[in-house]
């Protein structure tokens, strides 16, 4: 191992950084590929249903695992077809757009007390201004395609993600003003010393809305009016076949695990072991790494399917609604009780 | 080098996306140029280490001016041959304007007394130096007044376009789900006992 560990170290930065880049990439290009397999076998074991089990198996173990190499080569064989009306520029980037936004935000993402490709100060910022970028790539699809289902999916989408990233702005100043930092990895740090010191106890109610919007922002159920099927078909990504839909079927995916793990790193102090204070100090439960990340991660994004099979989709007037009468003034009020908290030296900010 | 090929980069980017705002024809590809062009040039403050003035750049005109601006101009049917009937009569005013902007720049650039050269170029700051706190810190203090008055005029400037826009229809019947969750089982269903004849009639 420290054989292995020195030319590494001796490596210029940039190199490593590039290795790190294709490593994390790889890594979630898997994780999606199998966060759809996972998302059709919750589906089906809630609905009663085997889900997928046909396509490869270990020993007789996992049936079904490779049904995502299986899908991902039936989407790469169909023909892409480009509607002759269409923006033929726009409509071949609008993809690519949204799935690079996806992708860059795990530059800020810190997987590991030692580990996170790009260390800014601003990462926070830097992360929800990427966020705000990927709704271009909807509202491209949808406008570029010339059709009218399209367009309505890309507009809905548009008002949608502009009124929950208030909800989800103001959720993260509360984080903010708790962490005192922009740095996604001091704020980890800054909920250091158990659960009883993650963000999620002081500041309940954004974590709440920090899910939900979270939720809507990734356009999933029950938010899913820009693509809900029973009205526009598909929404903005009606006239999209093969690839070009893998690509937007990717950066969903991509954009749930970012938001999962997000919500870990705001709320549940990210690396850090829940037994930390609990255990004796060198007990290997209490060790923080990225095991625990992983973890909550995956509860997330569990919860996500598990929404998809549970509630309905909503109105986009209800939508609207609960956006900006409900998440809104919540978010403002609780900011409100947080700055007496911190006034008058409450809880974690005991002086 | 490479921060010289950055910067020449895209900086020809920028003004090739500028260009395009004023050339092209379609609004959309406008303002799409205009997203391309606030990209390019957050670049070129990530360049001179204006980290946190880039990236809300990016996040207030990329993430949530131009999506509403879009979303406006996808939504206005605008037909080109209209707006371009004007083009002609004010045309001088336009080549008056661009004048002044060139005449300021060349003062800019070439005057002893204000000139690029008259300044030294910002002064770099050490490795652990925050952007970000610092500009919270005057904002904070030394700004605070003209920083809330600014905040007030916005939000003063938010609700007056809500009145001014929000027409109150008289037969519109929004849902008031207060209403709805206060509802009991006694305003909406009476039972009504003995109805009609002796069983398997229909009481109508």
């Amino acid at each position: 191992m420290a054989d292995l560990f020195t030319p590494w170290v001796s490596l210029p930065e940039y190199v490593r950084a590039t290795v790190w880049i294709l490593i994390v990439t790889v890594a979630l290009i898997l994780s999606v590929a199998f966060t759809t397999l996972w998302e059709r076998k919750v589906l089906g074991w809630i609905q009663l249903r085997k889900g997928p089990n046909r396509v490869g198996s270990f020993f007789g173990l996992f049936p079904g695992i490779f049904q995502p190499f299986a899908d991902v080569i039936k989407l790469l064989l169909k023909e892409v077809v480009v509607p002759s009306a269409s923006s033929k520029g726009l409509y071949r980037i609008a993809p690519a757009i949204t799935l690079i936004s996806a992708f860059a935000a795990w530059a800020v993402m810190p997987l590991d007390p030692n580990l996170v490709i790009a260390d800014i100060d601003a990462g926070l910022l830097y992360l929800l201004s990427l966020t705000s970028v990927g709704v271009y790539g909807v509202i491209l699809a949808g406008w570029a395609t010339n059709s009218k289902y399209a367009f309505l999916g890309a507009m809905r989408s548009a008002a949608q993600v502009v009124a929950y990233e208030i909800a989800m702005g103001f959720a993260l100043v509360g984080v903010v003003m708790a962490a005192g930092t922009l740095n996604l990895g001091d704020i980890v740090r800054a909920q250091e010393g158990g659960m009883g010191n993650w963000f999620f106890t002081w500041l309940f109610p954004l974590f709440l809305v920090y899910v939900i919007a979270g939720v809507a922002e990734t356009n999933r159920a029950p938010f899913d009016v820009a693509e809900g099927e029973s009205e526009i078909v598909a929404g903005f990504h009606v006239e999209y076949s093969g690839i070009a839909f893998a690509l937007f079927f990717l950066a969903e995916y991509a954009n749930m695990i970012l938001i999962s793990a997000l919500t870990a790193v705001f709320f549940l102090g990210g690396w850090l072991s829940p037994f930390d204070g609990v255990l004796v100090a060198d007990h290997p439960l209490a060790a923080s790494g990225f095991h625990w990340l992983f973890l909550k991660l995956f509860f997330f994004l569990t919860c996500f399917i598990w929404y998809r099979a549970t509630f309905p989709r909503y109105r986009y007037d209800q939508i609207m609604r609960l956006g900006w009468k409900v998440l809104i003034p919540v978010t403002l009020v609780w900011i409100l009780v947080e700055v007496l908290l911190v006034w008058f030296g409450v809880g974690p900010w005991r002086k | 080098m490479f921060v010289e090929l950055l910067f020449y980069g895209c900086s020809t980017i920028l003004l090739a996306a500028a260009l395009g705002v004023i050339t092209s024809r379609n609004p959309v590809y406008s303002a799409l140029c205009l997203v391309l062009a606030f990209i390019t040039s957050a670049t070129l403050w990530l360049l001179i280490e204006a980290e946190f003035l880039a990236i809300v750049l990016v996040l207030v005109y990329v993430g949530a001016v131009m999506v509403l601006f879009l979303f406006v101009v996808m939504m206005l049917d605008i037909n080109v041959k209209e707006v371009k009937q004007g083009f002609k009569r004010y045309a001088w005013l336009g080549w008056v304007v661009s004048l002044i902007v060139i005449g300021q720049m060349i003062a800019v650039f070439y005057a002893k007394d204000f000139g690029i050269d008259a300044t030294s170029g910002p002064v770099r700051n050490a490795a652990g130096y925050s952007n970000t706190r610092e500009l919270g810190e005057v904002l904070y203090t030394q700004y605070v007044y003209p920083f809330e008055l600014a905040a007030v005029l916005l939000l003063v400037a938010i609700v007056a376009a809500i009145a001014l826009t929000m027409r109150r229809r008289p037969r519109l019947k929004p849902q008031d789900v207060a209403k709805q969750v206060a509802v009991r089982r006694g305003d909406r269903v009476r039972l009504v006992k003995d109805v009609g004849g002796e069983g398997g009639e229909d009481p109508r």
